[in-house]
């Protein structure tokens, strides 16, 4: 074989004639505009992509293929990232201020939530041309600040107004013509949302009062139902230095685990009553609470200043088990698809580490300057990732 | 460019010029704490407002955006926060003074790149 040395990001490529993307994914390094290209089964880096703008809390999704990962920045734009080849496959800015987006079931569509211009605007995940444009919004707030933006089955997408509190559904079976079922008064606020993995709730976080707005996926006719309404019973919360994320949720004895606003607290939820069972006392305020794949432990981590620690829930004890310090400025975790590894970003350490979940060793460490979301490939396959 | 930081060694931000004091005595911060001060204003404030301060959750925190506001009002707004909002209170992480610095070099504008990680 003839190595034609090359400066290319693509070089480590170069020699795989042949490879799938199962155990491929994404670092974000978001003050450098630059994802890199991740293997999880030797723990290592394969190339690097840059010039994908300000990735201030940028995230992911990924091609039903799983050969293609698109990469929502907070400046608008939207990049495409072949995996395969390790290279930008094509941008555009599609808007002022973005914050997220989602993958249409089929995999055709391509939908960003943004805060500026408030809505969702909807894309050919082929060639990235626009599709749908949907102005999100109410008369008295006019265009709202787009937030929680997941897929669900059917073909639509769910997404929540900051600014109006509102649910919207907008179902996509006709690309260009979304049919829009709106949920108005949801709440004060509702600040990010999680679809579970079946599909069947969408719940959305409310920063403007204690509580959460749930939205029954099979019955939309009973309309959106508040739960754990003041949780907080009164207490003035702590100042909230970071907004917790609604990423990934824990069933295990069928319930669910979500990080509390303002509140050294996990709370724990029965999804069929939707009643509290039990708060977690945790080490500072939750940001993420996300679930190892099988559901056995929920990981944390913690806002500014306390946010050096992750702590590991043992969810058949509903109990912290363990307790990490990988360092200063934990931000995200991933879990490889069975589970058995989590990438843990942290950022001012510029690295990230890869834990052993059975053991809870570190495994290895991967250079990366200021590392925020971590995304794997595998999220091609679930609903809501 | 703001003249705060122009000195890029090794991604390192280098102060190299002397921050304007006020007339206050409080005005003036030691230059490893500006370069923390930076990186919470860029990373943690950047969460909600946007790492180059263009806006998110939080509204943007530009020179022109911030032009017509007294300096002594901000810096009560990063102190107290903003009751009802997101934006939560700072005075516990903050020493004296430190707002207004704070303020100050977001009115002239942050340095664009190559803070220090």
């Amino acid at each position: 074989m003839v190595l034609i040395l090359s400066a290319t990001s693509a070089l480590a490529f170069a020699e795989v004639a042949l490879r799938g993307t199962g155990d491929l994914g994404l670092i974000v390094e978001r003050a450098a505009g630059r994802v890199q290209i991740v293997e999880t089964t030797t723990q290592s880096k394969l190339a690097a992509v840059d010039g994908l703008g300000d990735l201030s809390h940028a995230s992911a999704v990924f091609s039903r293929d799983g050969r293609f990962a698109f990469v929502f920045g907070r400046d608008g734009g939207l990049s495409k990232i072949d995996l395969l080849e390790g290279r930008l496959a094509k941008r555009i800015v599609q808007g002022g201020n973005s914050i997220g987006g989602a993958i249409s079931q089929d995999g055709a569509l391509v939908a960003v939530a943004n805060y500026e211009p408030g809505g969702v605007r909807v894309f050919d995940s082929g060639t990235l041309e626009p599709v749908a444009d949907i102005p999100a919004g109410d008369d008295a707030a006019g265009r709202s600040k787009v937030v929680g933006l997941v897929d669900a089955p059917g073909q639509r997408f769910v997404f929540s107004l900051y600014d109006a509190g509102e649910i919207w559904i907008a179902d996509m079976s006709e690309p260009d013509n979304p049919r829009i079922t709106r949920f108005e008064g949801v709440g004060a606020l509702p600040y990010d949302a999680l679809i579970t993995g079946d599909g069947h709730y969408y719940i959305a976080g409310l920063f403007g009062e204690d509580g959460l707005a749930l939205l029954d996926m099979w019955r939309l006719d009973a309309g959106v139902r508040r739960i754990l309404d003041g949780y907080g019973r009164g207490e003035a919360p702590l100042p909230v230095y970071k907004m917790p994320h609604l990423e990934g949720w824990a069933k295990a004895g069928d319930l669910l685990f979500l990080p509390a606003v303002g509140r050294h607290e996990v709370l724990v939820v029965d999804p069929r009553t939707w009643q509290e069972v039990e708060r977690i006392p945790v080490h500072g305020q939750p940001v993420f609470a996300v679930a190892r794949p099988d559901g056995r432990q929920v990981w944390v981590t913690f806002a500014h200043p306390l946010n050096d620690t992750v702590q590991v829930i043992d969810v058949a004890a509903i109990e912290v088990s363990h307790a990490l310090t990988p360092g200063k400025a934990v931000m995200h975790i991933e879990f490889t698809p069975r589970g058995e590894q989590a990438w843990i970003s942290v950022r001012d350490e510029n690295r990230v580490d890869v834990y052993d979940t059975r053991t809870m060793e570190r495994l290895s460490s991967i250079a990366a300057e200021t590392p925020s979301g971590i995304f794997f490939a595998a999220r091609a396959h679930r609903i809501g990732l | 460019m703001p003249a705060l930081a122009e000195a890029l060694v090794a991604g390192v931000v280098l102060v190299v010029a002397p921050v304007a004091s006020t007339a206050s005595a409080d005005g003036s911060v030691p230059p490893e704490r500006q370069s923390d001060l930076l990186h919470l204003l860029k990373h943690d404030c950047g969460s909600c407002h946007g790492l180059t301060m263009k806006g998110g959750l939080g509204p943007p925190l530009l020179p022109d955006t911030l032009a017509g506001r007294a300096d002594a009002d901000l810096a009560e707004i990063i102190l107290e926060g903003v009751p009802g909002t997101p934006m939560p209170p700072w005075r516990s992480q903050l020493r004296a003074g430190e707002a207004d610095w704070l303020v100050r070099q977001l009115k002239q504008g942050l340095p664009t790149e190559g803070m220090a990680p």
